[in-house]
């Protein structure tokens, strides 16, 4: 079994986001990056499976090498080779694009990606993945088993779960629940040793161009002042939340 | 305890100065500590007891041996590496610090030193994985920054040693399975000795009542006509110089993990004081406040390019005793006068258990007295200057 974890390289959520060049850009200054959650969790899944069923485990991003880091942490968490795509990823399509091409030349069984990223919340990668490779597809995947050529995935649904057969090529959308936070591995010492003889391929983009360009970012409204209403006092409650907030 | 919301001051972008190793490395030894060490280490400390279940965890995130190679079981890291972890262990608390430093640089940076290649091999790798836990007996009763003084000492019997003495403060003791300890034969001369649990005569009776480093365990070593087989002798050096140099190491680590307990305060004290609302205002908003936080990360950065320089020449092998000293001298100084103003920026909240920084100035105490007095620090920099020795 042979899996590819893409691995999203995004700011630590304690981050202070601030923007540049007009509120054009993301200003990467003083912030710290971390694999995105949804790809940790996909990530310590494949590891399962590296350690119970003896899968291979590789790891990609698209990314310039500022992301290195990122991808040495996966590898020093015991995957057994990365790839890092040389190119900024600038939308879901282009990105998804690019890991395609890294699953066609590497013939994959299994390619867990995050449901979504938490800096943009594109979420769109690994369905135009699956679309462009024709594997199947499950997202929101809160379990993953595989049996042979089988598989068994677990989906969250709005208010329940659906229980999916499917088989292999296969791509999900991963997310908590695939593996307990409390499941989350902290590289040790041997992992982080042994990252250092591993591979990290660097490969240069091929010719793949965004479907979308950011033009502005904003930040929300600052929070307003907080009006104390008198626990008594469930009129003027009402009348604020309904005239003021017009949220009733 | 709330849960560890801690973030790392780096007001002078040292990380840019660090490799991408060096940074994995400590951002795994923080993250562990947050999840292993922040949630348990208030009530261990309540309750003065060490938490034995943390072992395999520091063992795994290369806190025993960092710097052995890796032949030896260590993880054949570099020395700004093991700095980082220990500011990253004494961040969450210094008595789990000391602990590591005794193992890393008391008992197997000994072994490894001056040890036979025998030695190195049955001891190391059991060392650096935790499944043997080591102390190191230097001071005793009657002889503290005077280790020179010494009265433990072993007579030659033919095919053993014979070991009598005492040794006093010895953290990790009461559980310990091996010590590296430094008598002095019959000429006087002091040479380090392996001595193992079990072995007739030995006891390690533990120290109560400590108001510092409550989660670390302290005790003696006391003994009395203990049979030592001869090879159990440290072969490779002898003399006082011996086992200074073991302190060299230790007090290295200090220096590093004395930033981590004042970056803890600080961070704390930070956040307190930006919440913390009086007279309508923050009290972050407040000069008298604002003067504490802001010569807090002022002392802090010049703390952290101080060591980060020392690193550099440890790494190198020019690393003087005396650079060394400076170092643990300003920076547990440095340390313990964070957590008195960070603790009253938190006011009454700050004696509480509720915040680590009542617990984090309570270890220093013990900090800036172990691995050199302050006040010894301060002559070993006297003398280096100015060609006097001020000792006597």
């Amino acid at each position: 079994m042979k899996i590819l974890v893409c691995i999203s390289n995004v700011p630590d959520t304690t981050s202070k986001i601030n923007f540049t060049d007009g509120d054009t850009k993301f200003d990467a200054n003083g912030v710290q990056f971390v694999i995105n959650p949804n790809d940790e969790f996909g990530l310590t899944r494949a590891m399962w499976f590296k350690e119970k069923q003896g899968a291979t485990v590789h790891v990609a991003t698209v990314g310039e090498a500022s992301t290195e880091p990122t991808i040495r942490k996966a590898l020093a968490i015991g995957a057994d080779e990365a790839i890092r795509i040389n190119a900024i990823p600038t939308d879901g399509f282009f990105v998804a694009q690019h890991l395609a091409e890294v699953v066609k030349n590497g013939s994959y069984d299994i390619v867990i990606a995050g449901r979504e990223s938490i800096d943009y919340n594109g979420g769109m990668v690994p369905g135009i993945m699956a679309a462009m490779l024709d594997f199947n597809f499950v997202n929101s995947c809160i379990s993953l088993e595989v049996d042979g050529n089988n598989a068994t995935a677990i989906r969250e649904i709005d208010g329940g779960k659906e229980t999916l057969s499917t088989s292999l090529p296969l791509i999900i959308g991963g997310q908590k629940g695939l593996v307990q936070e409390s499941d989350l591995k902290i590289p040790n010492m041997r992992g982080i040793m042994m990252a250092r003889q591993k591979k990290l391929n660097v490969i240069e983009p091929i010719d793949a161009s965004p479907a979308t360009l950011d033009t502005k970012f904003e930040k929300p409204a600052p929070k307003g002042a907080v009006k104390l209403i008198d626990s008594s006092n469930i009129d003027e409650l009402i009348d604020l939340l309904h005239n003021e907030a017009k949220a009733i | 305890m709330k849960p560890d919301i801690f973030e790392a001051p780096d007001y002078y972008h040292l990380d840019d100065l660090l490799s991408e190793e060096h940074k994995l490395v400590r951002d795994a030894a923080r993250q562990w500590v947050k999840r292993d060490i922040s949630p348990i280490i208030e009530e261990y400390a309540q309750k003065a007891e060490f938490p034995k279940q943390i072992i395999k965890g520091l063992a795994e995130i290369g806190a025993f041996g960092p710097y052995i190679p890796t032949k030896y079981g260590g993880a054949g890291l570099d020395y700004i590496s093991y700095g980082l972890i220990m500011q990253e262990i004494e961040r969450g608390d210094s008595g789990v610090r000391s602990t590591a430093s005794v193992q890393s640089s008391l008992v197997m940076y000994p072994i490894f030193a001056y040890g036979s290649e025998e030695q190195r091999k049955k001891y190391l790798p059991k060392l650096a994985s935790g499944e043997f836990m080591g102390c190191f007996g230097l001071t005793e009763p009657n002889h503290g920054s005077n280790p020179s003084g010494m009265e433990t000492k072993f007579k030659d019997m033919g095919d053993h040693y014979l070991l009598n003495g005492a040794k006093l403060w010895i953290s990790n003791s009461p559980f310990a399975d091996v010590a590296v300890v430094w008598a002095k034969n019959e000429e006087g001369r002091i040479h380090g000795l392996i001595i193992e649990r079990g072995m007739e005569g030995f006891s390690t009776p533990e120290t109560h009542n400590k108001w510092s480093l409550r989660a670390s365990a302290t005790g003696e070593l006391i003994f009395d006509n203990v049979k030592v087989p001869k090879e159990n002798l440290l072969p490779n050096k002898n003399g006082l110089g011996a086992p200074l140099g073991c302190l060299d190491s230790a007090r290295y680590g200090i220096s590093w993990g004395a930033i981590g307990a004042a970056m803890d305060c600080y961070d704390t004290a930070l956040r307190y004081a930006k919440e913390r609302i009086q007279f309508g205002k923050p009290i972050a908003a407040t000069q008298l406040q604002q003067k504490k936080l802001a010569e807090m990360i002022t002392e802090i950065t010049k703390a952290q390019l101080l060591t980060f320089r020392l690193g550099q020449l440890k790494n190198e092998g020019r690393a003087t005793t005396a650079q060394i000293s400076m170092a643990k001298r300003n920076n547990v100084d440095m340390a313990l006068n964070i957590a008195r103003e960070a603790r009253q920026v938190l006011g009454a909240m700050g004696i509480t258990g509720e915040y680590s920084i009542m617990r984090h100035m309570m270890n220093l105490e013990s900090v800036i007295t172990y691995e050199g007095t302050h006040d010894i620090h301060l002559l070993i920099t006297g003398a280096d200057i100015t060609g006097h020795s001020a000792f006597k």
